[in-house]
């Protein structure tokens, strides 16, 4: 099967809304090379399940792919129509399984020292769409705040050392009234601006309350979920044939009621189960768990608000061990959890820089429960050291 | 659909290997390959059927920015001020082949890039450096050791190829394995050191091939199950595990060519940046007890050579298409590019040396060192060393 037989009937297995785009958009998904369709395709089949930036993104894709002329549509994939594909992965059922398809092409690329020519077949693409698709500015000023160290009594390490040099480093913040103080900054944003999945609070521990106006995501609340994925995972490791790969792909194709996840907002429901699924260490780890989710939410929903709070993961053990998941009681490691969350309050940044109106945006860590914090934004001086007295509500208020 | 964007790969190659030695200059005290001369005293003195060679391979890079850059530095302490200064370091190590850690390790050992499953029990596809040796310098089996992480390791010893494989290859010990079956399942206390291929815990292809067996740990290290078993309890990691068997070896057979594979920085994968820099400290302390041991062992001090070096990096943090430090999934040149380093008798001490060498140059650079011929290596000596 190649792109150009495609016809309409061919996606009767997609939802609604994703079948109606693929229709709207079948005659120039015919021409694509097939080394790039399924990419476009992995995106398309869970078109019900995306967050509105993701919904745009895809759209303008594919509307300027069919404004191109016939000469230019050649010169954006040329690269791809270079990439030689095996028989087998043109027989492979690329359209109802894109993602598969797209994991077997990675393989395929590697075997036959193809992935750097797709590198830079894709590199290429991505800059010219940056170029015909501007990103629009957030509706306000991205504001991200992270908040490390619950549980850490006392900590003489340094600090924060990655995001000093771009902001402001605050050695005497009075917190007392902590995480409460962050949580009504968020929601105070959320009633002012509200849009969907635009204002999110994650937390890699048992979340505080807050309003609901914020998209939550916590830990602690999918920890039966996570229960079950384990024990999907070790009983599917003890079946003939079963490889790492071919867990990898079972896992992303369980949705959330194979994880007894009661039926709410599917959206939601799907991003939070795939932290668990599409995650590497997130099953076992509550730091990586709040540092990938962030990075996701952020990379899909592009939040104009984040809050995400890191909460002391469990001590390492045997991989296989921690995978068991057993009822016994867990030591925590809360100064390694520090470490891990201080690297992640960097990534959280980064990865908050790297989304439309980077110059306009503003960031804040806290170390819970301790004085130490930093702000980052365009007023902020960068490099500096304060010794002054100020508060967290002052800090954040400051950022916008 | 979200590509990533990045600079020239080359550049970008270049630009690393320049920052290391800059790093290595400024805080190892270390001269610039290119200023001196072609070394012309390589292993004078000493006679080739004395010569030996240990090789040190990581599996899973660390980045220059938790290693040698200078707020790194803290955690290669050993590196950085025993190993570097008395070793010519190569800042440009590039590997183009795939990004896994068995594969990797398998194009290592055998001078062409492999295409060979990752995660399966496969020999590599090309003739291993141990086959190499073996055949062409006629050396027993006893002579050529491979001491290696998990049990997808258990195959590197020997290549399925026609012209050489079965019964030319090296001993392979998996010391993780040996443990287990030395406690027959009945402990908990040594779960700490018999963690898992980080790449994909939950995954331990079947054990074939030359395995060492656990009845052979008396008689060829002379060591029983027992004093194996008490040791082990005093160790903290499988890395340390498997230096202590190499030592072992070292001590009782001392193989003229021994390769050792380390593991514990790999449990970056499961995203615990703390438990990444305890991985990468050790590790840095690990291959300061080889080369100490290497020193104080009559058969080794004076005619060895020692290699370290990755089998390729990590994922740059500017890569928006990874997750920094987690894993090594982009193929950037971050994650391609990686270091080496030669320490030894007739090795220029405290030489930087800038220019691009791959990974497949490893093989023939130790056949001309030790006298063999990897005719289908697809990698060049590194003339440097020679």
């Amino acid at each position: 099967m190649l792109p150009r037989d495609l016809k309409p009937e061919l996606f009767s297995g997609y939802p609604p809304e994703a079948r109606k785009l693929v229709d709207n958009y079948i005659g120039v998904l015919r021409r694509l090379p097939l080394s790039f369709l399924p990419n476009l395709l992995r995106e398309a089949i869970e078109f019900d399940y995306r967050f509105p930036p993701e919904r745009k993104a895809l759209e303008q894709e594919l509307a300027n792919l069919n404004s191109l002329s016939a000469e230019q549509f050649a010169g954006w994939l040329q690269g791809f129509a270079q990439i030689h594909l095996s028989a087998a992965l043109e027989n492979l059922d690329w359209i109802n399984a894109p993602a598969q398809f797209v994991e077997q092409l990675s393989s395929y690329l590697w075997t036959t020292h193809q992935l750097d020519a797709f590198r830079t077949a894709a590199v290429a693409y991505a800059e010219r769409l940056r170029t015909a698709v501007k990103a629009e500015p957030p509706a306000l000023p991205r504001l991200g705040i992270t908040v490390i160290g619950q549980g850490v009594e006392s900590y003489d390490g340094p600090l924060f050392r990655k995001l000093r040099p771009h902001g402001a480093y605050y050695s005497r913040v009075d917190q007392e009234e902590g995480l409460g103080v962050l949580l009504e900054v968020v929601a105070a944003r959320a009633k002012a601006n509200p849009a969907p999945y635009a204002h999110w609070y994650v937390d890699g521990g048992r979340a505080a309350p807050s309003d609901p106006a914020l998209t939550t995501v916590s830990y602690s609340a999918l920890e039966s979920a996570r229960a079950a994925l384990l024990a999907k995972m070790r009983a599917d490791i003890g079946r003939p044939g079963m490889g790492p790969e071919a867990l990898r792909t079972h896992l992303a194709q369980l949705r959330p009621v194979d994880l007894g996840v009661s039926p709410g907002d599917e959206v939601l429901d799907r991003f939070r189960v795939k932290m668990l699924t599409e995650g590497s260490g997130t099953q076992i780890f509550s730091t990586t768990f709040a540092q990938w989710t962030a990075r996701e939410a952020l990379r899909r929903a592009q939040p104009i608000t984040l809050l995400v709070r890191f909460a002391p993961r469990q001590r390492q053990r045997p991989m296989n061990e921690l995978l068991s998941a057993s009822s016994e009681s867990t030591e925590l490691d809360p100064i390694g959890s520090l470490v891990d969350a201080d690297m992640g309050a960097y990534y959280n940044w980064l990865n908050q820089q790297r989304l439309p109106g980077a110059d306009q945006s503003a960031f804040l860590v806290w170390f819970e429960g301790h004085g130490h914090a930093m702000a980052i934004g365009p007023t902020t001086p960068r490099g500096t050291t304060s010794s002054s007295k100020t508060t967290l509500r002052d800090l954040a208020r400051s950022l916008f | 659909m979200k590509f990533r964007a990045t600079s020239a790969e080359q550049d970008l190659a270049r630009q690393l290997a320049w920052s290391r030695r800059e790093f290595l200059r400024t805080g190892a005290a270390m001269a610039l390959g290119s200023t001196l001369l072609p070394g012309g005293t390589a292993l004078a003195g000493v006679r080739t059927k004395k010569r030996k060679v240990v090789v040190i391979t990581f599996g899973g890079g660390a980045r220059d920015q938790e290693t040698f850059a200078p707020e790194g530095q803290e955690n290669i302490p050993h590196l950085m001020r025993e190993l570097i200064p008395q070793s010519a370091f190569f800042t440009q190590v590039v590997n183009r082949g795939i990004l896994g850690h068995y594969v990797a390790t398998a194009s290592l050992a055998t001078g062409v890039y492999e295409t060979i499953n990752n995660f399966a029990s496969l020999p590599p596809e090309n003739p291993t450096v141990f086959e190499y040796f073996r055949k062409d310098l006629k050396r027993p089996s006893t002579d050529a050791w491979v001491v290696a992480p998990s049990n997808g390791f258990n195959r590197i010893g020997e290549s399925n190829h026609r012209a050489y494989g079965a019964g030319l290859g090296a001993n392979v010990i998996l010391p993780k394995h040996l443990l287990t079956a030395a406690i027959s399942g009945r402990s908990t206390d040594y779960d700490h050191l018999i963690r898992d291929n980080y790449e994909s815990p939950l995954f331990a292809p079947d054990l074939g091939g030359s395995e060492f067996q656990l009845q052979q740990l008396e008689m060829m290290l002379k060591l029983s199950v027992d004093d194996f078993k008490s040791h082990a309890l005093t160790l903290s990691s499988p890395d340390e595990l498997s230096v202590y068997v190499a030592r072992r070896l070292m001590r009782q057979l001392a193989p003229s060519l021994l390769w050792i594979t380390m593991h514990d920085i790999d449990i970056a994968h499961a995203g615990a940046y703390s438990l990444y820099i305890e991985g990468i400290r050790r590790t840095d302390r690990l291959c300061a007890e080889m080369w100490k041991a290497i020193q104080s062992e009559p058969e080794y001090a004076g005619n060895t050579t020692l290699f370290i070096l990755p089998d390729f990096g990590r994922d740059s943090d500017g890569d928006s298409g990874g997750n920094g430090f987690q894993h090594h999934r982009t193929g950037d040149a971050l994650s391609r590019t990686t270091w080496m380093m030669a320490i030894g008798p007739g090795i220029r001490e405290g030489v930087v040396y800038d220019r691009p060498v791959q990974s497949t140059d490893l093989v023939p650079t130790l056949g001309s060192l030790l006298g063999f011929s990897p005719s289908l290596a697809q990698g060049h000596p590194v003339a440097e060393l020679l």
